[in-house]
């Protein structure tokens, strides 16, 4: 799958779709680093899969750093939509199947958006909803 | 003499695993403002008549762990000794201009939202080290937020023991149902740790989840 960018000019806003595998076999360090170059350049992410738990734990470290030492970045919004749709369901196979989580769900989709454009990640176990800054 | 040095070599060798329990590192986990200091007072102050932290209105306001020693818990005949971690609440992001909304100075709000990102990375960084965590959520909010779901995704992959306290049953908008339907799972208690509502099913389900330590 190739790697899609998406660019409404009106509000200046785009959104970069990154296929898995584009990412599976980047370390978990270069996800990160790829992942935050992004959301530096004020794009809204789109990932196919997810982050695993501790990837997921070190970019919300490394984006805590970056806040501390980059003007005006203030973080990032971050939601992932399982392939159920429902959180429980999520749960249900992660603890299930740890080692599929651990290597990367395909079935999910990873939103990722820089807080200076993406002002809220509204979530319920069937949807979500971006809500961007004016 | 025989006996006392066999005895001797028993206690020093197997002491760690038949003597007295260890002391649990319990950590308290959540988002911003969900009440984790609060409850953490609440069991401190029960058992110790001490605090913790301080605790405000504005988020954010433990930016450091916190931590108490050997805080002895006693519960129907049972006892725990604990070791509380207060952690920072854990975000992905932190505008300095939220606080200027309750008051602060520029100045101030700038300084409490990077002391903040340094307390976001101290909590995460703990977590190799607790080994029983209560994720403390406010009750009032949708639980459905990343942050929650990384939490206990993490807490999973480590296998640490976790219990879901839903914060401020108090008040009107509160709704347990909505977090034990997002994390079904899990054991959940309803508190009020501002009124102390709750606490006798909160301790009743920390000795409960403290057995799978």
């Amino acid at each position: 799958m190739r790697k899609r960018k998406i660019r409404i000019a009106r509000n200046n806003v785009t959104l970069s779709f990154v296929p898995y595998s584009e990412i599976a076999n980047l370390t978990s360090i270069d996800k990160i680093k790829k992942i935050l170059d992004m959301a530096l350049d004020n794009r809204i992410i789109i990932i196919q899969g997810r982050l695993t738990p501790n990837e997921e734990a070190s970019l919300i470290q490394s984006t805590m750093v970056l806040v501390g030492k980059i003007k005006d970045f203030k973080g990032v919004e971050i939601a992932v939509i399982s392939g159920t749709g429902e959180e429980s369901g999520f749960f249900k196979r992660f603890k299930e199947g740890l080692a599929k989580a651990l290597v990367g769900d395909q079935s999910a989709l990873t939103v990722i958006g820089p807080a200076s454009i993406v002002k809220e990640i509204k979530r319920d176990p069937k949807k979500i909803e971006l809500l961007l800054n004016k | 003499m025989v006996v006392k040095v066999i005895k001797n070599f028993f206690n020093k060798t197997f002491g760690g695993f038949f003597g007295k329990k260890k002391e649990i590192v319990l950590g308290f986990y959540g988002p911003p403002n969900a009440g984790k200091t609060s409850l953490a007072n609440k069991i401190c102050k029960d058992w110790t008549g001490e605090e913790i932290g301080t605790v405000s209105k504005v988020p954010h306001e433990t930016r450091n762990v916190q931590i108490r020693e050997k805080v002895e818990i006693e519960y129907n005949g049972k006892r725990l000794t604990l070791k509380l971690i207060d952690t920072p609440g854990i975000a992905t992001k932190i505008d300095y201009e939220e606080f200027l909304k309750f008051g602060m100075g520029k100045k101030d709000s700038q300084k409490r939202a990077k002391e903040a990102t340094q307390g976001v990375v101290e909590s995460i960084k703990w977590l190799d080290d607790v080994n029983l965590v209560i994720v403390v959520l406010d009750a009032t909010l949708n639980p459905y937020s990343q942050v929650n779901i990384t939490i206990i995704g993490n807490l999973i992959a480590r296998k640490i023991p976790v219990m879901i306290v839903g914060n401020k049953t108090d008040l009107k908008k509160a709704d347990l149902r909505r977090i034990q339907s997002a994390f079904p799972e899990y054991d959940t208690v309803g508190i009020s740790a501002k009124s102390g509502k709750g606490m006798k099913d909160f301790y009743e389900l920390l000795f409960k989840t403290a057995k799978k330590v």
